[in-house]
């Protein structure tokens, strides 16, 4: 069948290429049915690329390793589920993800787009160029259908990625890296079309805050299988494949504030369209880190078959989207002005300053270590304590803004007014703050601010919640007017709890390591973890040594934890196998590594006690009911929106 | 293979088809140009942004005066001149308006 996955890619590059050139020359020349047959094009290039991502899924169902990725991905012993998610477990299975989400989600938004038939003529090559590259790689470069004499077994799947947060988190980063394609083309194809209008905003919001949420959820999915996994102790690391989500998702984030202005004020178009292609480019930037190999080893990179091709190709659409914005300069200038610095629009510039900045510094970290290497021909890298400054000196302004933001009206707002509405948000800010260093959490500067500014931004939403019910009569009614602020003020407060369960996770804390006997104990921040025994046991395709460990505070017990490891026989390799205890009392964890099980039984014992980290998953939770009341569609607004296009319909 | 061949070969000639329906449907066009919005629709579009603009701002200042962002004095300074630009997107939206400016758009 890998002739037929093959026949299948041909057929996706054929049908994107002739979307590219024959939608540019219609949208070009003004041609409506050559337009639409490039729109077809696209659409039928989903099918073929389904089909070529089923026979791949079929060939990794059966474990067919006479095509050479199953033999590298899988093995016979591997459980099912993880074979099927061997698809994105390698570069050119993930690199047929990519166009598989791409060319699913171009067709679904140029059929919901049809009618904006002028749009949409220079939205489908825009589309088609980006498809081109992926089908060319997937064609030429990489392809997932080369064949081999089978051998007997597989290679198997890195033990790290056996895990069920592997079987949602790189697909959902997929969907958050392709989804930001969507606004990208848009606004490529109106700036294209020389239109100026917000047409391409409208058509492109719910796409943006998807994509937007997909990342948001997916980097946390990622942080949870790196913390229960991975075996370290911690859920994000400044890696360089992590930061490559976290980049688009900052410029995203921006974007989705500073279009806001451009919706309400006729504002920051240059820098809106700026911000998206950043953002696109940002996400493709991110995908060759994660595929490369590049940050994998430094020194594999001249190796890699795709590297080149990816930086090449993320300099092309730098270079275009560059220039076309440089070329409608003149379209792109605003009637409208700044009329106060302290108005809401004040305070979403300044937001959006902050993330740029904070996404520029993440990426200068990132790519320091190639330049160096490029033009020294040694590796210099920056490490935690850079990216950590800079979280301290982007995000925790970023954070009081969070909560200074909703309390300033649009336009303009007098320092009275001002005073009116930050008085109990501030006082409590203060209180919070004062409550604190009483109880000595001033040991840790950024953590206090941390929970200071947290407690400013809450009692900040919860006014705005109390004032606008007090205002309308009803939260029903007052959510349902405006869906996107009040779901953007839930993911603030998700943004909070993140921030709590940072602050307090990484600034407060304890971390013990010993070596025990059976029958010896150690304490760790009240707890008291005593090693009883080891145990042996067989899984489907490891073996599992794990000690039994009772934790107890005070003089209860309260649970019993396997910290241990697992030998993977075919992959030869060993995992961590961690052991977590979630205590409700504290929303955090008593987190236990074992660092080495010697022959006779002496257990090196890492314990690290984590307080409030459950509420940096809690708010993956809240996040994603805030993007979902953001997203969900305002019918008053739809008519509206309606009303305004219905007399042009191009 | 042979399976494999025959299904590709059928993918290939449903692909084509698809390519091709806009001209399989319409072999001969009465008009085949592509839409294009003119200088009196992008007017039109443009005077419905700044209508809704408008109109938003008013509903915002309403609410931000209501819930105690905006003190009485600016208010009153402020909703006038965005009544004032309401008003005016909503003028020139009427169906006189427009054919003013058809004119206006096709002289002679």
């Amino acid at each position: 069948m890998a002739a037929l996955g093959r026949a299948a890619l041909i057929l996706s590059f054929g049908l994107v290429a002739y979307a590219l050139v024959g939608g540019s020359f219609a949208a070009w020349k003004r041609k409506r049915r050559l337009a639409l047959s490039a729109q077809n094009a696209l659409v039928a290039s989903f099918a073929t690329t389904l089909v070529a991502a089923l026979v791949l899924w079929s060939a990794l169902a059966r474990r067919d390793l006479s095509f050479v990725y199953v033999a590298q991905h899988t093995s016979h012993s591997l459980p099912l589920g993880y074979a099927l998610s061997a698809f994105w477990g390698g570069q050119e299975g993930s690199l047929l993800l990519w166009l598989l989400v791409l060319t699913g989600y171009a067709s679904l938004a140029v059929w919901l787009n049809r009618r904006s038939r002028d749009l949409i003529a220079w939205t489908v090559p825009v589309l088609g160029g980006i498809a081109v590259f992926f089908a060319f790689m997937l064609c030429f470069v990489s392809s997932p259908f080369k064949t081999a004499a089978a051998p007997a077994d597989g290679a198997g799947m890195v033990p790290s990625l056996q895990n069920p947060y592997m079987l949602a988190h790189p697909p959902m980063l997929y969907l958050g890296y392709v989804g930001l394609t969507i606004p990208f083309a848009f606004a490529m194809g109106a700036l294209l079309a020389k239109r100026t209008d917000e047409r391409w905003i409208v058509a492109t919001r719910r796409w943006t805050l998807a994509a937007w949420a997909f990342l948001g959820v997916g980097q946390l999915l990622g942080a949870h299988w790196a913390y229960v996994e991975i075996g370290w102790g911690g859920y994000y690391a400044w890696d360089p494949v992590e930061n490559a989500a976290l980049m688009p998702w900052l410029a995203s984030t921006a974007f989705l504030h500073s279009v806001m202005i451009q919706e309400k004020r006729g504002m920051l178009k240059v820098w809106n369209v700026t911000l998206v292609a950043l953002a696109f480019c940002l996400s493709l930037f991110g995908t060759f880190l994660t595929r490369s190999g590049v940050v994998n080893s430094i020194h594999s990179f001249s190796q890699s078959p795709i590297g080149g091709w990816f930086l090449g190709f993320i300099a092309v659409v730098t270079v275009f989207s560059v220039a076309l914005i440089y070329i409608r300069l003149p379209l792109l200038r605003a009637r409208t002005h700044l009329e106060s610095l302290v108005s809401r629009e004040a305070t979403f510039l300044y937001n959006n300053l902050l993330l740029v900045a904070l996404a520029l510094t993440i990426l200068w970290g990132v790519v320091y270590p190639l330049l160096t290497q490029a033009v020294n021909g040694t590796t210099r890298s920056v490490s935690k304590p850079y990216y950590d400054f800079f979280l301290h000196t982007f995000g925790l302004p970023l954070l009081l803004l969070m909560g200074i933001g909703p309390l300033v009206a649009w336009r303009r707002a007098s320092l009275r007014a001002l005073g009116k509405t930050f008085v109990i948000p501030a006082a409590f800010a203060v209180v919070t703050g004062g409550a604190l260093i009483g109880l000595g959490f001033g040991s840790s500067l950024p953590g206090l601010l941390a929970y200071t500014f947290s407690s400013f931004v809450a009692a900040s939403i919860v006014l705005e919640f109390v004032r606008g019910r007090r205002a309308t009569g009803s939260i029903v009614r007052l959510v349902g007017r405006n869906r996107r602020r009040y779901g953007g003020y839930v993911v603030h407060a998700a943004v909070v709890l993140l921030a709590i369960g940072i602050a307090g996770s990484s600034a407060y804390q304890t971390v013990r390591e010993r070596s025990l006997q059976p029958g010896q104990s150690m304490e760790a921040a009240g707890y008291t973890l005593t090693y009883e025994s080891l145990q042996n046991r067989q899984l489907q395709n490891a073996q599992q040594t794990s000690a039994v460990v009772e934790v107890s505070r005070g003089s209860s017990h309260v649970a019993t934890l396997h910290p241990g490891k697992s030998w993977f026989p075919v992959e030869q390799s060993a995992s961590n196998d961690v052991s977590i205890y979630h205590d409700p009392r504290n929303l955090g964890d008593v987190y236990t590594i074992a660092d080495g099980i010697s022959k006779k039984g002496t257990l090196d014992l890492k314990v690290l006690v984590k307080p409030l980290v459950n509420l940096v998953w809690a708010a993956g939770f809240l996040f994603v009911f805030g993007a979902l009341v953001a997203m969900w569609p305002d019918a008053v607004e739809q008519r509206r929106l309606a009303d305004r296009y219905a007399a042009v319909p191009v | 293979m042979t399976l494999a061949l025959v299904l590709g070969a059928a993918l290939a000639v449903l692909a084509v088809l698809a390519v091709a329906r806009p001209f399989l449907r319409e072999p001969v066009a009465a008009s085949d140009a592509l839409d294009e919005p003119g200088e009196l629709e992008r007017r039109r579009l443009s005077l419905a942004e700044e209508r809704d603009r408008a109109l938003f701002a008013l509903k915002e200042l309403e609410f931000d005066h209501r819930t105690g962002k905006i003190s009485d004095d600016d208010y009153r300074r402020l909703v006038g001149p965005l009544r004032r630009r309401a008003a005016d997107a909503l003028r020139a939206l009427e169906p006189r308006a427009e054919a003013r400016h058809a004119r206006i758009a096709r002289p002679g």
